[in-house]
């Protein structure tokens, strides 16, 4: 175990001791224990920064299951080393703010802080991990954990809902990751992700290149909330504020984020990967901003701006992938597609966490998150308030907030495209920056709803639960301090530009990062036309503001009906309603029914097997010559065997039976067993003893008649199905006898090895006499049973006591 | 002889299932006890039934003998078959007594929820 392991293990072992330090230590508040785990590992993490931006990689290697290359295997490298900074920096916050956020009397702390810790060491073990089968156990392990994060207020209905949906799509992605996974460790004959960077050029070739990249993508799609799977993230609000900030916000819905820049380097040849990444990124974008504007609750304003910012790394991240495709040219322009996604990654986490909590303050402090309640709130909160302008100034990408430059990064980003001449996007890929600066529209009026509508404004103190003030320090001490980093890198973005970016840009682009590269963020580049894009946003975004009242009836345009939610619940009912009548249809509970569907496989299979295989044969050298007391029997037996078919009455069909036995006996007879023949008899006569017994005697019931058996057509087919597959299957098998009997070696011996002269008998108790000893067994078992059966008589109420 | 054995062991085969998909639990029954002789039967033909052979007792000094292990087979076949269809009769005897009915289509158990 190296550090970096134990590193990623630390806080599962942590979780160990929650409940415990919970249970005896009732007066402190269990999260200042837990704020330790993070803060040592932020520590940690942070002294890996000069190793990582040398280009250093750390790696560790761990057996797990060896025999099958499964191994807990960890590299830090700049990817994971900016994830894992984030994971436990902004956990450390998230920590901090919740020891004021949840009630140590009132709130089941362990619980919380347990799944926080799983969650967390879940986190740093996907983006820690090389092993593509541990980093899928990792990405389960955040789904579970965000399951029972969200479901933490369990006795309220929403947040089971919202618990549910969240885990349904995101274990479908999952699942659908973990094949991907395994196709990828099929082509590339390794687990290992950086050997599978290394194979990428001969992996493109691969038939299952493409079903891979899909499989891939709906993972990572469904976990970071793109569209159309964006739906589990709304409701994920119902979660506590801290969870959403940390995990709804600022890490899990990034590990898709995460996934796709880390398996770029595999899949970024491929047109299709570029396509479908930019496609559906710009299209979340889009979607996301533009409904955020009508909600009216601020976390579910938060929920679809965050999809909207995922969409936008998202569709960055696509683009970026360009930039393999322009080897040849001195200054890689398409290069700066990546960049942008990956500063705009780091700023999203710091002003959507500070959001997140501006938020959860405001809701912890009036008691409602409703905008239409809220208003006024400037005199009372001025620090939530300044928080919360930051942010949201940042997030609609005013200067000189660091949202600014990611934002002009971005539109530099998408007016490249057009410039692009490969994968069609030189006639389609014009689309791409219109789309964009739409959806970048929308993000300011919304950025400008959450920033003043609760704030500005006339104070409704009727409408709010409790009276309004100040949150407690604790609980303000982490928003600014990620405010505070909003305003740094705005204002120094090159602080993070050789530290951190370039090796995160090294990790998702290897090839090209040999080159001389150099990251620089300047926060003036002249007047570029996305300077004026910017302040087109701008203008609209404020004309639009101030005129919502007039045009906000565009959402009643679109019916809820055919919103992607209803879409959801029909499909979640459909699929309960449909499968529900499919087990009603053919579960009817009739015996019958059952044994016809047994007797119906038994024929097509059978039937099908013996035609399409051509298996059936008939010879009829090799027969025994038919004599006259044979054709009799067989004559007799025949006959009975139908006759049972109609008898009337009970009486006449037992008698039949007993005839048909006796007549076999005689067959026995004449096929020379005369030990068969003696058993066949005694049982036959024992067996027609006991069907009279037991129905011979049993009282008239009026309700039962005797009577005929009606006759069913289905039925008599099936039967005759049986009959013939029998009778063919007997023809054919008789026909095709490949070897002569062991027997031979039995009629040799019986006498030689085992004394007996009844070779059957000397079979019976000695050959194979393991076999007569366990049917001995079964006589006595029946024995036994039938005795219990008779003798002991349980009523329900004896059951019951 | 073979050929004949098989059609009249398919003429018990269907007898046998025609009877199992009737309603009442007798005529089950003694569709179980039509298939199992259709079953030992059909052991039987499958071993050969071959003329001019001997039965199989070494004190016959013949010069070939019936095979002998499909015999031993249905030996066992036959008294497994007798056990268990004397446990079914019982079985449905106090099915009989306690339900007061021996028509399956009445012997179904209830739905929990309905």
């Amino acid at each position: 175990m190296s550090l970096l392991h134990w590193a990623i293990f630390s806080p599962f072992l942590a979780a160990l001791f929650v409940p415990l330090l919970f249970k005896h230590f009732r007066s402190i508040h269990t999260g200042w224990f837990v704020l330790i785990v993070p803060t040592l590992l932020f520590t940690y993490f942070f002294q890996s920064i000069p190793k990582t931006s040398n280009g250093e990689i750390l790696s560790e290697s761990l057996a797990w299951i060896p025999s099958l290359k499964v191994n807990i295997d960890v590299y830090l490298d700049g990817l994971s080393l900016l994830f894992a900074l984030l994971i436990t920096g902004i956990g450390s916050l998230v920590i901090l703010y919740s020891i004021f956020y949840l009630d140590k009397t009132k709130e089941k702390l362990h619980s919380f802080y347990v799944y926080l810790l799983i969650f967390m060491g879940a986190m740093l073990g996907l983006v820690l991990s090389d092993n593509l089968i541990v980093l899928y156990m990792f990405w389960e392990f955040t789904s579970f954990s965000s399951f029972l994060l969200i479901g933490y207020w369990h006795h309220r209905e929403r947040s089971r809902y919202g618990a549910q949906k969240s885990m349904l799509i995101t274990v479908l992605g999952g699942l659908s990751m973990l094949g991907g996974a395994v196709l990828l460790a099929f082509m590339g004959e390794t687990f290992s992700v950086r050997e599978l960077i290394g194979k990428s050029g001969e992996l493109t070739a691969h038939p299952v290149f493409n079903a891979t990249i899909l499989l891939i993508l709906l993972g990572a799609f469904t976990k970071s909330a793109q569209f159309p799977f964006h739906i589990w993230l709304p409701d994920a609000m119902e979660a506590p504020t801290p969870v959403s900030a940390y995990l709804h916000s600022a890490t899990m819905v990034k590990a898709g984020i995460y996934l796709v820049a880390r398996l770029s380097p595999v899949f970024a040849e491929s047109g299709l990967w570029l396509w479908l990444i930019a496609g559906f990124g710009i299209l979340t974008l889009f979607w996301g901003s533009f409904s955020a504007v009508k909600q009216t609750d601020l976390k579910a304003i938060l929920a679809y701006s965050t999809i909207s910012q995922l969409g936008m790394i998202m569709s960055l991240l696509g683009l970026g992938a360009a930039a393999l495709h322009y080897e040849n040219m001195n200054e890689n322009i398409y290069m700066a597609a990546t960049v942008a996604a990956v500063f705009h990654l780091i700023n999203h986490a710091t002003f959507k966490g500070s959001l997140f909590m501006a938020a959860g303050i405001i809701d912890h402090e009036t008691g409602t998150r409703d905008i239409r309640k809220l208003g006024g709130l400037m005199n009372f909160m001025p620090i939530t308030f300044t928080i919360t302008l930051i942010g949201a100034l940042s997030m609609a990408g005013v200067p000189p907030f660091n949202g600014f430059l990611s934002k002009e990064m971005f539109f530099a980003a998408m007016i490249l495209v057009t410039e692009m001449d490969l994968f069609n996007l030189d006639t389609w890929g014009v689309l791409l920056p219109v789309i964009a600066w739409t959806g970048s529209i929308f993000t300011f009026i919304y950025s400008l709803i959450i920033a003043f509508k609760p704030f500005t404004g006339v104070f409704r103190p009727e409408m709010l639960e409790k009276k309004p003030h100040e949150a407690p320090i604790g609980m303000l001490i982490p928003p600014v301090i990620l405010a505070s980093l909003v305003i740094i890198f705005g204002l120094f973005p090159n602080l993070l530009a050789s530290s951190i970016i370039e090796p995160v840009v090294a990790a998702i682009q290897p090839g090209l990062a040999k080159n001389e590269f150099h990251v620089h963020i300047s926060p003036w580049h002249g007047f570029e036309p996305e300077l004026f894009m910017t302040i087109g946003v701008i203008i609209f975004g404020v004309l639009l503001y101030l005129t919502l009242d007039k045009w906000n009836k565009i959402y009643g345009i679109l019916p809820d009906r055919f919103s992607l939610n209803r879409f959801y619940d029909a499909l979640i009912k459909g699929v309960e309603k449909v499968s529900l009548s499919i087990t009603k249809l053919f579960m009817t509970g009739y015996i019958r029914t059952y044994l016809v569907y047994i007797f119906l496989f038994f024929i097509l299979s059978l039937g099908f097997t013996l035609f399409w295989k051509d298996a059936f044969a008939f010879d009829s050298e090799n027969t025994a010559a038919i004599g006259i007391y044979e054709l009799i029997l067989a004559t007799i037996i025949a006959v009975g065997a139908i006759a049972i078919l109609f008898a009337k009455s009970r009486l006449t069909s037992i008698i039949i039976l007993g005839a048909v036995g006796y007549m076999v006996s005689i067959f026995f007879v004449l096929f020379r067993a005369p030990d068969l023949a003696l058993t066949q008899l005694v049982i036959e006569t024992i067996s027609v003893a006991l069907f009279l017994l037991c129905f011979y005697h049993l009282p008239k019931l009026p309700s039962r008649k005797e009577e005929r058996m009606t006759f069913k057509l289905n039925n008599a087919l099936i039967s005759i199905g049986v009959g013939v597959i029998v009778a063919l299957i007997a023809l054919s098998s008789h026909s095709n006898k490949l070897f002569d009997s062991i027997s031979g070696y039995y009629v040799e011996n019986a006498y030689k090895e085992a004394g007996g002269k009844n070779i059957v008998n000397v079979i019976l108790v000695d050959f194979r006499g393991l076999d007569t000893m366990f049917e001995i067994t079964v006589l006595g078992i029946a024995a036994l049973g039938i005795f219990a059966m008779i003798k002991l008589r349980l009523t329900k109420e004896d059951d019951d006591g | 002889m073979e050929v004949l054995m098989a059609v009249v062991i398919g003429i018990l085969f269907m007898s046998a299932t025609y009877l199992m998909l009737s309603k009442s639990i007798l005529r089950i029954i003694i569709g179980t006890g039509l298939l199992s002789h259709g079953a030992h039967l059909l052991i039987l033909t499958m071993g050969g039934l071959k003329h001019g052979t001997a039965v199989p007792l070494l004190g016959e000094q013949a010069e070939s003998y019936v095979d002998p292990l499909p015999q031993a087979l249905i030996l066992t076949a036959i008294v497994i078959s007798f056990g268990v269809t004397s446990f079914f009769l019982v079985l449905a005897y106090r099915t009989y007594q306690e339900l007061g009915t021996d028509n399956m289509d009445q012997l179904r158990g209830k739905e929990a929820n309905e």
